[in-house]
């Protein structure tokens, strides 16, 4: 049988969900051993997994080199891909927020300037509330925008809130609730629907009661 | 006129055999002009998939824009009676992420006038068939935009609720539907529903029934008995078509009612076949008729070249020094063996069954 290629986020966040799929009873061992090797397989258990930047998954999946993948829901709402969205994993737990200096007062006399990494969740956010508001995208650092004056707020990413207060900066308002989130190709989901199916239960049962 | 069947690509053998298919079923080529007056399409802007045309102006003046959709189309030019017709056209769409636009080539038909059962089970059997020429291999996926429709009707819940509901279906997000529903304050009834709706997937006969059991209102149960007779008819005889209930696929109801599909063959990331039953179209264009058709994206079986590689040639002639008339003749005979043969004065990197040195 065709095993499921599986794509996971590099980094902490992966090595936590690797985890899951291990309890699972999807674990792959090779995956464990310092090598240089990039696809791992586990015959036993039909799935094979391979290493990506987190960003890059939901790319894997929607075209297809990928059966399934896990992508933080920040960036399926950002890239909005043509996947499906089968379970959240309640992995990596963290918030989009709005955050600025603490004196900030939104000048609504004229459009709201916002710095993010995150340019379409920003923007959706913003209309919500019907504000006008003028996106500066950045690549990173997006704390300094509102330092510089660059910005007047920022959109981002808050796990711990320390980056924040170490540069000053508050929370102003929570935007999204942020998770890791098992994803599948549309084509796979079909063709390996009973597999898939038998995963995702597995899956769920080693997530109740585990973070 | 003979041709060697490894001369097409996947492409044009399956557009070519696609075609004989439909001829086979009494359905007529039609060919239409590469651009429309603009308006045609800015007034169904989200029947056509992506947002931005392609545009110019003509010599007299009116804004043309390179068709984006062939349905549209076939429509407008529909004169009444029963009209069945087949296609293979270009179609110009900006293409998803990459935001760029792409020249689409599509097959299809159209079943327009008269449309019943058997005209449904006809144009599904058509799909399959059509899923078949291209790998022996396949999945054809109905749902019925008449379910979600009924659902809609029975969520008391705003325009924005309702349309977020509909893309977490699409998505299969069973667990936001969920989350969502509790959120704003959706009756629970209801609210299973709709995570049923977004999770459930499988052959039509084991689903059906737990469908029936589902249904809210009249216009679901209608929907439901739809599909139903449709799967056992096609169920019945000696080829049976098997299909599967899929009931994240959602249309624009605007456009579409009833039938809907999608196919998949493996090796392509996504569905190579779509289409569905569009009376609401046909309607808003001011026209009385039913309709149901689908299009094969012939693009996508490039997914499925590769690996493969055939050589340039079978033989490779290399005249160096000799005289051209010798290089001709020897060219001739080798072509009347039934081998392709290039010639050139001396070898190269290309790919050769053998070369021969004159």
């Amino acid at each position: 049988m065709n095993p499921i290629h599986i794509a996971l986020p590099k980094g902490r966040l992966g090595e936590r969900v690797y985890e899951r799929f291990e309890r699972a009873g999807y674990g792959c061992p090779a995956i464990r051993e310092e090598s240089r090797r990039l696809i791992f397989e586990n015959g036993e258990t039909g799935v094979s997994f391979f290493w990506v930047k987190p960003s890059d998954v939901a790319i894997y999946v929607e075209r297809g080199a990928a059966d399934l993948g896990v992508a933080g829901s920040d960036i399926l709402q950002e890239y909005a891909p043509d996947v499906y969205e089968l379970l959240d994993l309640g992995l990596g737990r963290c918030r989009m927020c709005v955050a600025g200096k603490p004196d900030f007062r939104d000048d609504t006399a004229r459009p709201l300037r916002v710095a993010t990494k995150f340019p379409k969740i920003a923007r959706a956010y913003y209309s919500s509330l019907s504000r006008e508001i003028d996106v500066i995208r950045l690549g990173g650092s997006i704390e300094l925008a509102p330092l510089l004056g660059l910005s007047d707020v920022i959109v981002d990413i808050v796990e711990t809130g320390n980056t924040l207060r170490a540069n000053g900066l508050v929370v102003i308002e929570p935007v999204l609730e942020i998770s890791a989130r098992l994803i599948a190709n549309q084509a796979a989901y079909k063709f390996k629907n009973e597999a898939v199916a038998a995963l995702c239960r597995a899956l769920e049962r080693a997530g109740n009661g585990a973070g | 006129m003979k041709l060697k069947p490894e001369i097409l690509n996947r492409g044009e053998a399956v557009s070519l055999a696609l075609r004989e298919l439909y001829h086979s079923y009494g359905y007529r080529t039609y060919r239409m002009s590469k651009f429309e007056p603009y308006d045609l399409y800015a007034q169904n802007r989200s029947f056509v998939a992506g947002e931005n045309l392609l545009t110019f102006t003509d010599t007299n003046g009116r804004l043309m824009a390179l068709k984006p959709d062939v349905t549209l189309s076939i429509i407008k030019h529909y004169r009444g009676g029963q009209q069945k017709v087949c296609y293979t056209e270009s179609v110009y769409r900006d293409t998803g992420s990459a935001r760029e636009f792409r020249e689409i080539l599509q097959t299809g038909l159209e079943c327009i006038g008269e449309v019943g059962l058997y005209e449904q089970c006809e144009v599904l059997t058509l799909a399959a068939e059509s899923l078949g020429r291209i790998s022996d291999e396949f999945i054809l996926d109905v749902a019925s935009v008449g379910l979600v429709a009924g659902l809609l009707a029975a969520t008391d819940a705003g325009g924005e609720t309702k349309e977020a509901l509909c893309g977490l279906v699409r998505e299969k997000n069973a667990h936001t539907v969920r989350s969502l529903c509790a959120a704003r304050g959706i009756a629970q009834e209801t609210a299973r529903v709709w995570e049923a709706l977004a999770s459930l997937y499988g052959g039509a006969q084991t689903l059906l029934p737990t469908l029936q059991g589902l249904c809210l209102n009249r216009e679901m149960e209608r929907a439901c008995g739809e599909l139903s007779q449709l799967c056992s008819a096609l169920g019945a005889g000696q080829k049976p078509v098997r299909v599967n209930i899929d009931c994240s696929i959602i249309r624009d109801l605007r456009y579409y009612n009833g039938l809907v599909f999608k196919g998949y063959v493996p090796g392509v990331h996504d569905a190579i076949l779509s289409g569905g039953r569009y009376d609401n179209l046909v309607k808003k264009l001011g026209k009385q008729a039913g309709a149901i058709g689908f299009a094969v994206y012939l693009d996508r079986l490039e997914e499925l070249e590769g690996g493969e590689r055939r050589p340039d040639a079978d033989v490779l002639l290399c005249y160096g020094g000799a005289a051209p008339e010798a290089a001709l003749e020897a060219a001739r005979a080798l072509r009347a063996q039934g081998m392709s043969v290039r010639v050139q004065k001396a070898p190269d990197e290309g790919r050769y069954g053998r070369v021969i040195q004159l």
